[in-house]
């Protein structure tokens, strides 16, 4: 039974496959599960709901478990009305029904403060912001990396640079982009793209560089030249593996986002979460912190399956 | 059949004799002159080959075989373009080679087929490089997948396909642009035995139907002489030609003539030439002495 769901071929299963995906999902909400609502896992604190003889008691007030009993103890010993209270956890750990209305209520209700963004309106912000980042990486890192994976010279040229580029972290370009680029968006979107671009070069250089030389070479004979070698061969030779490059690379981007949205006027999604941690409302701050993997997570699953559609001859798709 | 009683591989009958003198007086498609290729390696400079000279008549079959290292590889791709040479000449019907062209196909022993193009588009991608228009390139991929039987396998993509019939397309593919000479390097080193056998016949059945000539790379001696009109004989270190031999088997050629004496001659005296030494073992491979114990009863042999 047990040889049945380890063995090699437990993973050729389809239904099983999907069964176990959806498992390593469950788990962690399992034992979140347990963390809030089994009250003598963990709960270091209690929730007052009767202050009794103590005067600081205030009913919903979460004090820790020690305070609790040395209050209760002296109530006793005074013999004031002694306080009540139920095991509770701190507030930055809320229970996933709360953050489950937080998701709702983040998208349904206007925010509990005046003129704070909604959840999808950081979200959209946050998202364009992505978009124009990337794209932008892409436009330049792309050409770059093929022409040095394909030309020895320009590697040479270009990729000891890079690579030293690389090292230096996007976040410390913050001030100076914000000094040329101004407060709004301009300098969030060059962070994302300093943090995104040089490793892009250098990733796809790579990739250009492992395809079959022999496959240049067919080509070659067949009468193939200069810029038409490029186009015709290198590139769509490439294309599926560059695909898989840009989805890790759109990654990448994402845990850039939080750095370049504190820059300059914090926005987006960055500035609801710092924002409703200041009030301490962390269930919201749970809701917005899964939204953006749902978000990442979404896109990359869309973006495996159309990938099966576009690259039809692509072979390596088949081991997944 | 005794050695000793084997005729000379150089005995030709009157009719391989007076195919010779046929083949003999066709124009010249490939001339080597004096070719010599010497490269900087780590360990020095290397003389891969030298003083290679042969001259291949139209719509003939040569065949280059060698001991690995011979250089026979680096041959090859110099006249196919792909790498460049240090001494004399290569010329294709009287003009110097520079650079690939579409005057001389290829086959890859690794197939090489574009993955990304069906069976169809492989074959129309030459003359579409050569600014052929689309449906002039359609119109000829048709005809030659018909000639290696793969019209069903057009929409086909290469991985779908048995390792016989990739290299079908690659010759399809090769032979589309219509080149001058067809350079085959060990192009059916990967296949198994039978598959082997029947793209060997294969390719005698298009070379007889179609104005091409042909230089073939291979380490099997069967193949060689089963092929070839003349068969190229290399030394390695540096790769030199050591002879030329005309192969004395008459065509047609099927595969009953394995065992004919003539076909045995010419083996015999490739085998001479090319003593297939035993390759060097690496240092980790001499290392490992294996000490085998018996865990049988004495009396349980299996020999």
């Amino acid at each position: 039974m047990i040889a049945k769901w380890i063995g090699a071929d437990a993973g050729s299963d389809a239904r099983r496959r999907t069964l176990l995906g959806v498992g390593s999902f469950l788990l962690p909400l399992l034992v979140w599960c347990l963390v809030s609502y089994v009250p003598f896992i963990w709960h270091p604190k209690v929730q007052v709901t009767d202050p009794g003889g103590v005067d600081y008691f205030q009913v919903g007030m979460l004090v820790d478990s020690a305070q609790f009993e040395d209050e209760a103890a002296y109530t006793r010993e005074e013999n004031l009305a002694p306080p009540a209270g139920k095991p509770a956890n701190p507030i930055y750990l809320p229970a996933p029904h709360e953050v489950a209305k937080a998701f709702y209520t983040g998208f349904a209700k206007p925010p509990a403060q005046k003129d704070a963004p909604w959840l999808h309106e950081s979200l959209w912000h946050s998202i364009q912001i992505i978009f124009w980042g990337f794209l932008i990486s892409s436009v330049i890192g792309v050409p770059l990396g093929i022409l040095a994976g394909t030309y020895t010279t320009f590697a040479r040229l270009s990729e000891p640079f890079i690579e030293y580029f690389r090292y230096l972290p996007a976040p410390a370009f913050g001030a100076l982009a914000v000094a040329i680029l101004g407060i709004y968006d301009g300098p969030k979107i060059a962070i994302i793209v300093i943090g995104t671009l040089f490793q892009q070069v250098l990733i796809i250089a790579n990739t250009t560089r492992k395809l079959e030389a022999t496959i240049i070479e067919a080509a070659r004979t067949l009468g193939t030249k200069n810029l038409k070698l490029l186009t015709k061969v290198v590139v769509p030779g490439i294309l599926p593996d560059l695909y898989r490059d840009q989805r890790i690379l759109l990654g990448w981007a994402w845990t850039y986002l939080i750095v370049a949205e504190l820059i300059g006027t914090s926005s987006g999604i960055t500035f609801y979460i710092t924002q409703q941690a200041r009030y301490q409302h962390f269930d919201n701050v749970y809701a917005a912190i899964m939204i953006i993997g749902i978000i990442g997570f979404g896109t990359d699953l869309i973006l495996g399956r159309l990938s099966r559609s576009l690259f039809p001859w692509d072979r390596t798709q088949d081991r997944r | 059949m005794n050695p000793n009683t084997l005729p000379s591989y150089l005995d030709q009958s009157e009719a391989v004799k007076a195919r010779f003198d046929r083949i003999n007086q066709r124009e010249t498609i490939l001339e080597v002159r004096d070719l010599g290729k010497r490269f900087r390696s780590p360990q020095g400079e290397v003389e891969a080959l030298r003083g290679i000279d042969f001259s291949v008549r139209r719509r003939e079959f040569v065949c280059v075989i060698g001991p690995s290292g011979c250089g026979k590889s680096t041959l090859i791709r110099i006249l196919a373009g792909l790498e460049s040479h240090t001494a004399g000449d290569v010329l294709l019907d009287g003009k110097p080679v520079s650079g690939p062209g579409q005057d001389r196909g290829m086959v890859f022993q690794g197939y090489s087929l574009f993955p990304w193009l069906t069976v169809k588009k492989n074959v129309m991608f030459g003359p579409q490089m050569n600014s052929r228009s689309h449906d002039e390139a359609a119109r000829d991929a048709q005809i030659w997948l018909e000639l290696v039987g793969l019209e069903k396998f057009a929409d086909a993509y290469p991985h779908q396909l048995s390792g016989g019939m990739r290299q079908r397309v690659a010759i399809a593919r090769a032979l589309v642009n219509q080149p001058r000479i067809l350079l085959m390097d060990e192009p059916f080193g990967a296949l198994d035995a039978q598959t082997r056998s029947k793209m060997q016949s294969h390719l005698i059945d298009i070379w007889k139907n179609i104005d091409i000539t042909v230089l073939f790379i291979t380490h099997d001696l069967d193949e060689a002489i089963y092929l070839a009109d003349r068969i190229l004989v290399l030394k390695a270190h540096p790769g030199e030609v050591q002879e030329v031999i005309e192969v004395p088997v008459p065509r047609p050629r099927s595969p009953g003539q394995f065992n004919t004496p003539e076909f045995l001659a010419t083996k015999a005296q490739l085998e001479q030439l090319i003593h297939p030494a035993p390759p060097a073992e690496p240092e980790d491979e001499q290392a490992v002495k294996p000490h085998l114990i018996r865990f049988t009863n004495v009396n349980d042999n299996v020999e």
